[in-house]
This record gives C-alpha cells, sequence and structure tokens, in this order.
C-alpha cells in the first residue's frame, strides 16, 4: 500500500486483488448453485420437466423479491425482521380493497390497479417508519423493527378479524399464476428487480451512498453523504418488496390468511443474503448473490424433498449451508 | 467555571442529573409495573385473587428463564435467536423421556440445550461468526430437530405426578415453574453482581478488545453465557412440556424476539456492556401483566379486544419504552 499508484488506483476503482476476491465470492456460490443443478439433473428425475422447473422458481420468487431489499438494508448495516409481518399487511390489504362495493362494479381495472398499489403503498410507509426509528431515532435496526415483527402481524389479523379471505379475481391472481410466454409471471417480476437493483448498486450514486453508509457511517456522512435519506430509502423499499412478495403470495393461494402469509420469510431472506455472500456488518453488497444464495437454498429443500428426507431434516441441513456459507466467506475476508 | 470553587458544584450538578436519569430508566420500568398492579388491584376483583397471581407467574416463568439467560448474552454484546427453538426442542426431549423417569426428563433436556448452546459460543468465539447468523442458523437446526423427533406433531407425556408437579404443581403455595425462576434469578444476580465471572461477562461486553488484552478468557466467557441461556431456555421447555402435558415442537415461535423485548424494556442496552437481571424480571413481568390485564378488560366487557390486537399493543409498548429509553440515554450523553 506504499505504492502511491495504488493508493491512487483505489481510489478511483478497487484494486484487482479486492475484485478478485469479490469476483470469487460470487463464483463460490454459484459454484455450489451449479453444482446442485448437475446433481439433479443427474439423479432427480423430471428435474428440467418444465413443471418442476416453473414450480421452483414460483416457490423462489417471493423469497428473492424480499432477500434484495433485505440485501440493500444489510448493506447499510441494517437489518430488517419485519418483512415478514409487511407481506402479511399486504396480502391482508389487497383482498379488502378488490372485494370492497365502494368501488365502481363496471370498471374492475380500478379496484385490481388500486389493490396492487396501495398495499404496496402502506408497506412502503411501515418500511418508512422503520427507516425513520433507525435513521432519526438512532434505535438499533434490530430492535427497530422488531417493533412491527410484532405489531405488524397484529395489524393484518385486526383488519381482517383474523379470518381467511377467499377470492377468485383473475385480473389480480394474474401476479401470482400469470404465465406470458410461458414465463411465470412473478419470476420475470423477480429478475426484473433482480436486475433493476443490482444496476443501481453498481453504477448509480444512490447505489455508492448505500455500501458508504454501511462501511463507515461516520466518515460517509463528513463526506457529504444524506445518511439519514439513505437508510429511509433502504427501509423503505425494503417494505414495498416485502409488500409485492407478500401480494404475489395471496395472488397464488388465491385465499389471504393473515396468520401464515409470509411466515418466517425474514429468516429466509436473511439466510439468502448471507448464503449468497453480501457481509452482515454492512459495507458491500451482491444481489445476484443474493439471488444466487436464495435459489441454493431452495434448491437444497427441493433436493432433500425430492429424495424422501422429510422437511424437518431439511431445516437441519439448511443451517448447515448458512454456517458453513458465512465460514467461507469470512475466510475468504482475512 | 471562572473560578475554582465552583467547578466542583457545577461537576457535581452534571453527575446528580446522570444519576437521576439512570434512576428513572431503571426505576421507570418498576414504577410503570407498580402502577399496572395498582391499576389492575382497584378495577378488578380477582386480579389479586390467588389463582391469577399463580397462573401468570406460572406461564411469565418461562419467558423469565429465557429472558434471563438472553440478558447475560446481551450484556456481551452478543444476541441468541436460538432460545424459542431450543424451548420447543426441550419439550420434546422431556415428554419423550417421561417414561423413564422424572429425572431423566428433566436433566437430558437441559443438558442437550446447554450442548446447543455450546455449540453457538464455540462457532462465536472460535470461528468468529456474528451471533446473530449463528444462533439464527441454531434457531433453524433445534427447529428442525425438534420437528424430526417429534414427528411432526405434539407428543404426549406419560402422566407421572413427579413431572407433571414440576409444571403444575405448588410448593409452599407457589407455583413450582416460578420458585424455579426465581431461584435462577437470586442465581443471576448473585452470578452478576459478586462472581468473577459476572463482572467479565460486563467486561467483554464494554470492551471486548480490551478484556482480551487484559487477559480476560473471553472465549470462555463467551461460551458460559451461551451455554447458560441454551440451559435455560431448555429448561423452559421442560416446564413447557409439564405444563401442558405435551411436548411441543412448533411452540416457542417468535418466544426469542420476546424475550429480546423484555431485556431491552428491563433497560439492558443491546450494545452490552451494561445490564441488570433484576431490570429483565421487571421487563417480563411487566409484559406479562399488560396480557393479564387486557384479558380482565375484555372481561369487564367495556371493551373487546380480540387476541389479536394484543400483538399490536405489546409492538406499540415496545415502541414507547425504546423511544423513551432513548430519550433519556441522549439526555443523560449531554
Amino acid at each position: 500500500m506504499a505504492n502511491p499508484d495504488r493508493t491512487l488506483k483505489r481510489v478511483s476503482r478497487p484494486v484487482l486483488s479486492t475484485r478478485f476476491a469479490a469476483v470469487g465470492q460470487t463464483y463460490g456460490a454459484a459454484l455450489a448453485l451449479l453444482a446442485l443443478i448437475i446433481y439433479n439433473i443427474g439423479f432427480t428425475p423430471f428435474f428440467l420437466n418444465p413443471a418442476t422447473v416453473n414450480s421452483n422458481l414460483t416457490q423462489v420468487a417471493p423469497i428473492v423479491i424480499v432477500a434484495v431489499g433485505m440485501t440493500l438494508v444489510i448493506a447499510t448495516g441494517g437489518i430488517d425482521l419485519s418483512v415478514g409481518a409487511l407481506m402479511a399487511v399486504a396480502g391482508a390489504l389487497a383482498p379488502l380493497i378488490f372485494l370492497s362495493t365502494l368501488l365502481p362494479a363496471n370498471y374492475p381495472f380500478i379496484g385490481i390497479g388500486l389493490a396492487l398499489l396501495i398495499p404496496m403503498l402502506v408497506a412502503g410507509a411501515f418500511g418508512l417508519f422503520n427507516g425513520s426509528l433507525v435513521a432519526y431515532f438512532k434505535i438499533q435496526p434490530i430492535i427497530a423493527t422488531l417493533v412491527l415483527f410484532i405489531a405488524g402481524r397484529g395489524i393484518a389479523q385486526v383488519v381482517t378479524n383474523g379470518a381467511l379471505q377467499n377470492f377468485t379475481n383473475p385480473g389480480f391472481r394474474y401476479i401470482g399464476i400469470g404465465r406470458p410466454f410461458g414465463i411465470p409471471f412473478q419470476v420475470i417480476l423477480m429478475v426484473g428487480i433482480v436486475a433493476g437493483v443490482a444496476w443501481a448498486m453498481r453504477t448509480t450514486t444512490f447505489g455508492r451512498y448505500v455500501l458508504a453508509v454501511g462501511g463507515n457511517e461516520a466518515a460517509a456522512r463528513l463526506a457529504g453523504v444524506p445518511v439519514t435519506r439513505i437508510k429511509l430509502a433502504v427501509y423503505g423499499l425494503s417494505g414495498l418488496l416485502a409488500g409485492l412478495a407478500g401480494l404475489i403470495v395471496i395472488a397464488i393461494n388465491a385465499s389471504s390468511d393473515a396468520n401464515s402469509v409470509g411466515l418466517d420469510m425474514e429468516l429466509d431472506a436473511i439466510a439468502s443474503v448471507a448464503v449468497g455472500g453480501t457481509p452482515l456488518t454492512g459495507g458491500r453488497a451482491t444481489v445476484i448473490g443474493t439471488l444466487i444464495g436464495a435459489l441454493i437454498i431452495q434448491l437444497i429443500r427441493y433436493t432433500l424433498l425430492a429424495h424422501g428426507i422429510p422437511d424437518a431434516a431439511a431445516r437441519i441441513v439448511k443451517a448447515a449451508i448458512i454456517l458453513a456459507a458465512v465460514y467461507i466467506q469470512r475466510q475468504r475476508r482475512a | 467555571m471562572a473560578t475554582v470553587s465552583t467547578e466542583p458544584s457545577a461537576r457535581r450538578f452534571t453527575f446528580n442529573r446522570a444519576r437521576a436519569a439512570s434512576l428513572i430508566q431503571r426505576q421507570g420500568v418498576l414504577i410503570a409495573l407498580i402502577a399496572l398492579i395498582a391499576f389492575g388491584a382497584l378495577r378488578y376483583d380477582n386480579f389479586f385473587s390467588v389463582y391469577n397471581i399463580a397462573s401468570v407467574l406460572r406461564y411469565y416463568s418461562m419467558f423469565g428463564l429465557i429472558a434471563l439467560g438472553m440478558t447475560f448474552v446481551i450484556m456481551t454484546g452478543g444476541i441468541d435467536l436460538s432460545v424459542g427453538a431450543v424451548v420447543a426442542l426441550g419439550s420434546v426431549i422431556a415428554a419423550l423421556l417421561t417414561p423413564y423417569g422424572v429425572l431423566p426428563a428433566i436433566v437430558v433436556p437441559v443438558l442437550v440445550g446447554m450442548v446447543i448452546g455450546w455449540a453457538n459460543g464455540w462457532i462465536i468465539a472460535r470461528l468468529g461468526l456474528l451471533p446473530f447468523i449463528v444462533t439464527l442458523a441454531m434457531l433453524l437446526a433445534a427447529r428442525g430437530l425438534a420437528l424430526l423427533l417429534a414427528n411432526n406433531t405434539s407428543v404426549g407425556i406419560t402422566l407421572d405426578p413427579g413431572f407433571v408437579w414440576f409444571g403444575q404443581g405448588d410448593l409452599l403455595g407457589v407455583p413450582v415453574p416460578a420458585l424455579v425462576m426465581g431461584v435462577a434469578y437470586v442465581a443471576g444476580v448473585i452470578l452478576l453482581r459478586y462472581s468473577r465471572f459476572g463482572r467479565h461477562v460486563l467486561a467483554v461486553g464494554g470492551n471486548e478488545e480490551a478484556g482480551r488484552l487484559m487477559g480476560l478468557p473471553v472465549d470462555r466467557i463467551k461460551l458460559g453465557v451461551y451455554t447458560l441461556s441454551g440451559a435455560l431456555a431448555a429448561l423452559a421447555g421442560v416446564i413447557l412440556a409439564a405444563q401442558f402435558n405435551t411436548g411441543q415442537p412448533t411452540e416457542g415461535l417468535g418466544w426469542e424476539l420476546s424475550a429480546i423485548a423484555s431485556v431491552v424494556v428491563g433497560g439492558t442496552l443491546l450494545t452490552g456492556g451494561m445490564g441488570s437481571v433484576g431490570a429483565t424480571l421487571v421487563g417480563v413481568l411487566l409484559l406479562g401483566l399488560i396480557f393479564n390485564i387486557l384479558n380482565f378488560e375484555n372481561g369487564h366487557g367495556f371493551i373487546s379486544l380480540s387476541s389479536y390486537w394484543q400483538s399490536v399493543i405489546r409492538g406499540t409498548f415496545l415502541l414507547v419504552v425504546v423511544l423513551l429509553q432513548n430519550r433519556l440515554a441522549q439526555r443523560r450523553r449531554s
């Protein structure tokens, strides 16, 4: 580091070795995913069957969408425990809106549009609430988001009185079961969100700011990064994406149950982020890695189930994979 | 501060203010608890009945035990998310072992809890992974193990009078689980205040690096607190099985977060280095009492709050406490 030339280079773009390590990290997870896919092609019957592929992808899409928001939150050094509860909130609101008799019956698309928009905005507003606790009141993210983890699902249950809401609304259900060109609609959404956020993290000022806040908040503040606004933005976005995921889940099920929508989602999302190679300490993030992490976890679950291993045992394997992934990544950094 | 003579008084003034703030912070929760008890006693006829007090204590003793372990973990600057799952695992193992007598049904689960806690501590201390992710993985693994052992359903116990007494019996008019909790808290206070281990826990949480340089056995202290937390969680699981006559692999969902909420309400900072065992007990009782009073209020008939409101109120309460503590801490700093 004594060489001034190298120091200069570091300012303009990452040193080769840092970049190499980052690439290696992405590859580590990607290689694991590849190995899983090859194993399944060889040993799991019907794995490449379009129905199997589609069912795996539709199951993983809501997790990925939530995990992308979680990646940004974690990149700022935070955590968002409330995502599962916010999914339940969005999932509870949507049927209330499009089943409402207040809306003009001859313009169904207004109802559907509002049923998509309002729940997401409400979830986003809850996310902003999380963000304001973290940014303005300096409350630790785990506690700040614990508030809505506890209260959020309760709000969803109060709104629906804990009752299951069934519906048959083909327009609304399109986001869950639509198949343009044979590809599930939520998979297209997932790919779009992953690509968009990955692009934003790489090329926009916003992306740089998110990493700067997570890397060294005090330094970022002194350097003029709008720390407060960035935190509000990432928690708001996390809430918004959780809302979207909640809508997708109820659209697939054709029913909304506030007691179960998004249950344990925060764990799956955090695990995907960690397995994907984003350190929980903040300052670095890989959105593509998160996608790969979620796919790995999904494929492990699928592989074990396809080979007759009970779901309970699959959880234990999942735990081991998470620990191993985090440990390997820690070794690489050292 | 122009003259020498004013300086000590000025200093004493700020010192007193700091002390007053800390007093409010710690005693504020106690004052709230006493106020709630007084409110309940004046408003409801059966509030002070032996039955009500005993049933509140019997149920919340489980949360008390978990929160006690959590207090020690948080004082070292860590966190233990696995406790809820360990409760479930403990209850399943206890139920499975009831045919072999009371002693194995109580001792073996606690030993298993210790092993899980020790594993948490080992991975955190020796491999240097973040407590959050390690105990999250352990949550998945312990839950998986509980489901696996219980075959995905609840396990009935062999009705052994001794074992049932452990959960449902009384000794000198006090519920046995409450006695267990009481003994644990007295031991916890002694451990924290008067033992070398307690001092070391606070030192490690205050400044781990300094502790290490001073020659404190940091790794062993971490192993100690996580082992303690695992053991207490498993003990809570034994009480759960003894109280409801079943081992319940799906019980304890989110209990870790309730425990963290109790610790935070009690005033222990999540950053570690300070804390009070007694304050945690006050926090547990306060959160328990809110439920109890809501139940009485529903019975009164003036308002009718569905059980779903309870989580909304609990979340709001956590928010208020955290905001108040934040205010007081800021005032103390300035």
